[in-house]
């Protein structure tokens, strides 16, 4: 292209970006079109709908309805232990079902996500058994048994969704059938009394099971209405890997239970789980760290060739991976 | 003008599903109305400086909506324009709503002067919740952004960006898909690079197609009309994938289906959210969009 026309190509870009600047002036863009102003105004007015004061109360009243969720309710219990997210760590798992047991734990609950991360799915699955853990079915558990081809985790960066399929196609290859035949008999739900307490258990959240409830993200009004409508006195669930513990001014509790199989990206080697015990009328909730042998299990993960930034997160204590689903706080948090 | 003949389009002679909402997760606020201090060339709804076709909302329309958002459940805010911070009530509006829930912030990053980078970041200190900053580019260099969003922007932009990484808010930086390189892997990590360099330590990213329509249908040519959704067009019979199945938006006119039909009168539902719980026909053709690309808000 010679200099002259490159220069009124120019001229012509400068002077349309010009005309954009002021080409609404008592205009309304409707779609792709200009229309006057008030035109479009009116229009607009003419469509949706003016309710009643008394139809608005009627309309969320049933916008709110009760689930009525028919899960059966176990226990009733005055200590459980809960947690989530085993990530094939199987010295995690012993570790916790020997700390919860110490600690006077007399049932043990898995929130799911058995799989992915760690090495050689298949020895977790004897220690489930041997130590009487009810679990409940993971996004993991729910891909697996069903033979999706992918974790279904949620995550939405590519970086992120690369070592997640990396972690499930090893799982997906060492598990039996068996196993993930197993995985697919676990409900999706449990319900359970501790002291006075009806507690919901989830994998995500009531509505999804890989929704995140991140602590930053997770708001109150949300959290009273979403137990209001699931007809609990307490909300238990993991899957974002990170723990946290809010009592809601209603009294009720919701608790992240946390990971065992990798750490809570603090820094610290340690993973987390819960205790929750009866206390008179009311309900303690206690989030523990439980520290396992965690350089075992980074040995493990070297000699079946996991990605070296899974291992040293096992190390350090810091995420490497999942990162960029984090809200602002977590992720401000966090070292990578 | 003839106004019935624009309100009647070919899609809507035939029958478009509905989608229900089945629960208001995410609640957005067109809080900056059309009114732009940029007009790039691909904004979905052509804002610009001389845009009202929706203007700034007062923080007392928004509070009304921030009541009935938290009787409803509400479980996170996004606001958008236009430029939100041209709304001389933004930090107020954000304060109100970081005491509700988590609150995000789509912004073209030019007026994230260090002065006010300071005061939101010790507002979200303040709050028990995530206030984000989404930053909109489109392009790595200033060669791919500039002809779009204007001469100079740029710059402004990542100064912008980097006002706010310096005062503890790490911003998510989003691109759109104008360009094919953005969407490559090698482009992506280009611009990571760039971030680090300009001092953002631990830069985030997120990557959004392109809507076309707007400004965007004169840019690259708007919808085939057989891109319109029908029934059989809903994976396992659910139309949950949609943003409309959990979202609604508020402008200065009333409550809207979604942040993308704003400009389509059909897209309004009513004048309070209690309005508009019930269910929203498909009938625009960027439902299409929406359908094939997995449009989510989330960052
Ligand atoms: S894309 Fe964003 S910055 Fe650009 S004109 Fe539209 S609202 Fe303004
Ligand atoms: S444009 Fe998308 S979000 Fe909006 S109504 Fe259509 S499908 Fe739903």
């Amino acid at each position: 292209m010679s200099q002259r026309i490159v220069e009124a190509e120019q001229a012509k870009k400068r002077r349309t970006a010009k005309n954009k600047l002021t080409a609404h002036r008592g205009m309304a863009t409707w779609g792709e079109k200009l229309v006057p102003l008030g035109d479009f105004r009116r229009v607009v007015q003419e469509h949706g709908q003016t309710l009643s004061a008394e139809h608005r109360r009627g309309a969320v009243r049933d916008f709110l309805h009760p689930t009525g969720d028919p899960t059966p309710v176990e226990g009733p219990y005055s200590r459980v232990a809960v947690f989530g997210g085993v990530y094939n760590n199987s010295h995690g798992l012993s570790a916790l079902i020997e700390d919860a047991t110490r600690r006077g734990a007399e049932a043990i609950y898995c929130l799911g996500d058995l799989g992915g991360f760690g090495p050689n799915p298949e020895k977790v699955w004897p220690l489930l058994e041997e130590g009487g853990v009810r679990s409940i079915q993971g996004n993991y558990e729910e891909s697996l048994a069903t033979g999706r081809e992918d974790c279904n985790c949620g995550y939405a960066d590519p970086r992120d969704n690369y070592f997640a399929e990396i972690s499930y196609r090893y799982t997906a290859q060492h598990c039996s059938d068996a196993f993930k035949r197993w995985m697919g008999t676990l409900p999706r739900r449990r319900r359970l009394r501790v002291g006075d307490r009806e507690l919901l258990l989830v994998h995500g959240s009531p509505r999804r099971i890989n929704e995140f409830l991140f602590q930053s993200a997770t708001p109150v009004p949300f959290l009273e209405v979403l137990l209001d409508q699931e007809g609990c006195d307490g909300l238990l669930c993991t899957h974002t890997g990170l723990h946290w513990h809010r009592r809601l001014p209603s009294g009720r509790d919701v608790v992240n239970v946390g990971v065992i199989g990798r750490p809570a990206n603090d820094g610290r080697t340690e993973v987390w789980y819960s205790i929750l015990s009866e206390a008179g009328d009311d309900i303690e909730v206690e989030l523990v760290p439980l520290a396992y042998d965690h350089e075992a299990l980074a040995r493990e993960m070297r000699a079946e060739e996991l990605p070296r930034e899974f291992v040293e997160t096992i190390l350090t204590g810091w995420w490497t991976t999942c990162l960029e689903i984090l809200p602002a706080n977590e992720r401000a948090a966090s070292r990578f | 003008m003839l106004l019935e003949n624009l309100a009647l389009t070919a899609e809507q002679q035939v029958a478009s599903p509905t989608v229900d909402l089945h629960s208001l997760d995410t609640l957005w606020f067109q809080v900056a109305g059309t009114v732009c201090n940029l007009a790039c060339s691909h904004c979905f709804i052509s804002c610009s400086p001389t845009n009202h076709t929706h203007e700034h909302m007062p923080l007392s329309q928004v509070e009304e909506a921030l009541a009935e958002a938290v009787e409803l459940g509400v479980k996170e805010y996004y606001f958008t324009g236009g430029e939100p911070f041209l709304n001389r009530e933004m930090e107020a509006i954000l304060e109100a709503t970081l005491r509700v829930g988590p609150a995000t912030v789509l912004t073209n990053g030019l007026l994230l002067d260090p002065e006010r980078c300071r005061r939101l970041a010790a507002m979200a200190k303040a709050s028990d919740y995530s206030l984000d900053l989404r930053i909109s580019l489109d392009g790595y260099s200033a060669e791919a952004n500039d002809p779009i969003r204007g001469e100079g922007t740029f710059a402004r932009i990542l100064e912008g960006a980097r006002n706010a990484a310096a005062a503890g808010l790490n911003p998510v930086m989003t691109v759109t898909e104008v360009h094919q390189e953005n969407a490559s892997a090698e482009g992506r990590l280009r611009f990571l690079d760039l971030l680090r360099e300009r001092g953002i330590e631990r830069p985030r990213l997120k990557v959004l197609p392109v809507f076309q329509i707007g400004a965007e249908a004169e840019r690259s040519g708007a919808y085939e009309t057989w891109q319109q959704l029908g029934e059989s067009d809903a994976p396992e019979g659910s139309w949950d994938h949609l943003q409309c199945s959990s979202c609604r938006m508020v402008t200065d006119q009333g409550v809207w289906v979604c942040p993308i039909l704003v400009n389509e009168p059909g897209g309004r539902m009513g004048e309070r959210l209690a309005d508009t719980l019930g269910g929203f026909e498909l009938d625009h053709q960027a439902c299409w969009t929406c359908h094939v690309h997995g449009v989510s808000c989330r960052t």
